[in-house]
């Protein structure tokens, strides 16, 4: 009898189990339409920036240097509306201020700007009076050369990189991907197989325990790396996402995909072998995957939690990716500098297949 | 009857926690021949079938296949048998050839998809998924997925069953051309018929025992020579004659 290859049996389920994920429409819309879907609608939003509305009524006098001004600056937005609908809309928060400009009849000041702010919308109302004031004490400060009689003003930006909407989501959605891919695909598959009995049909041919698992992980693999390389290339071509040394930095963020998907394939055959058929995966493997989707930096940053929810979120693997994902590519890391995040990744991941090998069932 | 032993089972017992589902069966297979497993659901037959098939522990009893020690050699007998089993699916989203390539891998072989569909008439259903073939097409593909590593001997679990006359009579005929080949073939089956048909001995199961082993001939002379006689008088032909000859011998399949 010639030597039966492992190998080859591995290679065979990895390709049967790559090209059903392919053809399954679940694991394409959750690891690839989902996380593009929120990072398109991101990415558009992330340019769009902070604007004011600000009401424009129709006795302006817009000829006035300070109206002038304000047309030019892009966070204003101004909008021109009858008096009563104008005072509706700030009622509403629809605006965020009314502004009036009158020419002094008496002379100086040569004009009187009358903003009305509203509660509705307090913090654009404050974004607006720094904007005037600064726009003001401009104006007013060219009228009366000479020195400032208080403190002057010197002001410089250093040269540094935009950080971007996309550069925070981009990696939140990545890490999320992977999570689905590992732990509902995974899970998924392993108990469909084995209520189908494919599993114990297959335990009929020589092969081993060993292949099905190590076959269907690789299959998860490749596919989550096509996928992190789509998004990726999605987010850097069409949002401008950073990519600080271009490949080199693309590699080092496919390498802790692998490691993150490999962890997260541990949940999904733990999940597997928790729940009794089909039915049951969902929310088993929500509790697993709910909360990391919320807590683990993928929307928001963690620093923007309640303070005795941070520690939570501390604790999970997802944060630890996501994280190390944005030092990579935004930071320039190399993965030897995400290291612990990298060692805590690694320490779910022992946890987990000890809990996996536990429960784990075949039959 | 002189032919070389394939099998040979001996005082083969299973115990589930308190339950014996197989109580000390012993019988042994011949090389080439086709030997049925009869009895009530429950007998033991699955159970009997599936530790040769190396899929069940035993309890105790020796079990030798093609001359490897089920407890020895386990991974020789896998290379030289086949198996379809009871209600098995198939994996998910693959189309026939691409399921006979997955299990060729399994083994380790190459195999040509269309020659193995050939043989089992599903040619044109090569690029069709497992779930889309109707019932007696899936259990051909069943059987074409345990002749890849062209076996010593096949295992079949209730092969025609839930099928309509035409299929099984199909089916019949696929498995007496697989014997043809050389391929011992060990059955179950609850259709008497089926089992004079198609099979040259057969071991009465009940209640995890063997009741006896014999061809099906010699059964139904012994029974007779015991002063047996059927209550209504046995005519030339009987219902399933009368539905074949009335509905054609043709399969009824898209």
């Amino acid at each position: 009898m010639k030597k039966y290859s492992n190998t080859k049996a591995t290679l065979a389920i990895a390709k049967a189990s790559f090209k059903s994920i392919l053809r399954s429409p679940s694991a394409v819309v959750f690891s690839l339409l989902f996380p593009l879907i929120f990072i398109v609608v991101f990415g558009f939003i992330g340019s769009g920036g902070l604007t004011v509305d600000l009401g424009i009524g129709k006795n302006n006098d817009v000829n006035s240097p300070i109206y002038r001004a304000l047309e030019n600056i892009k966070m204003i937005h101004l909008v021109e509306k009858s008096e009563k609908d104008m005072n509706q809309d700030l009622e509403k928060g629809r605006l965020d201020a009314i502004l009036n400009i009158q020419k002094n009849p008496a002379g100086m000041p040569a004009y009187f700007v009358n903003v009305q702010y509203t509660e509705a919308s307090k913090e654009k109302g404050n974004v607006l009076k720094s904007i005037l004031s600064n726009v003001i004490l401009t104006m007013n400060s060219k009228a009366n050369p000479g020195p400032p009689p208080v403190a002057e003003l010197k002001e410089s930006t250093i040269k540094g990189r935009e950080y971007k909407t996309i550069d925070f989501i981009l990696p939140g959605q990545l890490g999320f991907a992977l999570l689905s891919t590992g732990v509902f695909g995974t899970a998924f598959v392993f108990i469909s197989l084995r209520l189908t009995l494919v599993i114990k049909r297959f335990f009929a041919t020589p092969v081993s325990k060993a292949s099905i698992v190590l076959g269907e992980a690789i299959a998860r693999i490749v596919f989550a790396l096509f996928t992190a390389i789509f998004i990726i290339m999605v987010g850097h071509f069409a949002f401008g996402f950073t990519l600080i040394h271009g490949f080199t930095t693309v590699l080092n963020m496919l390498v802790l995909s692998t490691i993150g998907l490999i962890v997260f394939l541990g949940f999904g055959l733990a999940v597997s072998g928790i729940a009794k058929n089909e039915s049951t995966v969902p929310p088993i493997a929500n509790i697993f995957t709910l909360p990391q989707f919320l807590l683990s930096g993928t929307f928001f940053s963690i620093s923007a939690f309640p303070a005795w929810l941070q520690p939570i979120s501390r604790a999970l693997p997802l944060t630890y990716l996501n994280d190390a994902l944005r030092k990579i590519a935004f930071e320039g890391a190399s993965l030897w500098d995400v290291n612990h995040q990298i060692l805590i990744l690694l320490l779910w991941g022992v946890g987990i297949y000890a809990l996996a090998v536990k429960v784990f069932k075949w039959e | 009857m002189n032919k070389p032993l394939i099998i040979s089972v001996e005082n083969l017992i299973k115990k589930y926690d308190d339950f014996e589902a197989v109580k000390g069966i012993s019988f042994d297979v011949h090389e080439g021949e086709i030997f049925g497993l009869l009895g009530p659901n429950g007998a033991g037959k699955t159970t009997t079938l599936e530790i040769m098939e190396t899929l069940r522990d035993k309890t105790s009893g020796t079990v030798t296949i093609g001359g490897y020690n089920l407890d020895k050699s386990p991974d020789f007998i896998k290379h030289i048998i086949g198996v379809q089993l009871q209600a098995a699916g198939y994996y998910p989203n693959l189309n026939l050839t691409e399921l006979i390539d997955l299990f060729s891998g399994l083994y380790g072989i190459k195999v040509n998809a269309t020659e193995l569909l050939g043989k089992v008439s599903l040619i044109e259903k090569a690029k069709a998924k497992y779930k889309e073939l109707s019932g007696g097409q899936k259990q051909r593909f069943s059987i074409a997925t345990t002749l890849i590593n062209q076996p010593k001997i096949i295992f079949l679990d209730e092969p025609t069953t839930g099928l309509d006359p035409q299929a099984r009579r199909n089916l019949w005929d696929l498995i007496l051309e697989i014997r043809a080949t050389g391929t011992t073939i060990v059955l179950t089956t609850h259709y008497m018929d089926e089992a004079e048909v198609l099979c040259d001995r057969v071991a009465f199961i009940d209640n995890g025992q063997i009741i006896g082993v014999n061809s099906p001939d010699q059964f139904v002379d012994n029974l007779v020579a015991s002063g047996f006689e059927r209550k209504k008088e046995v005519k030339k032909a009987n219902l399933e004659d009368v539905f074949i000859s009335l509905t054609g011998k043709d399969l009824r399949e898209d």
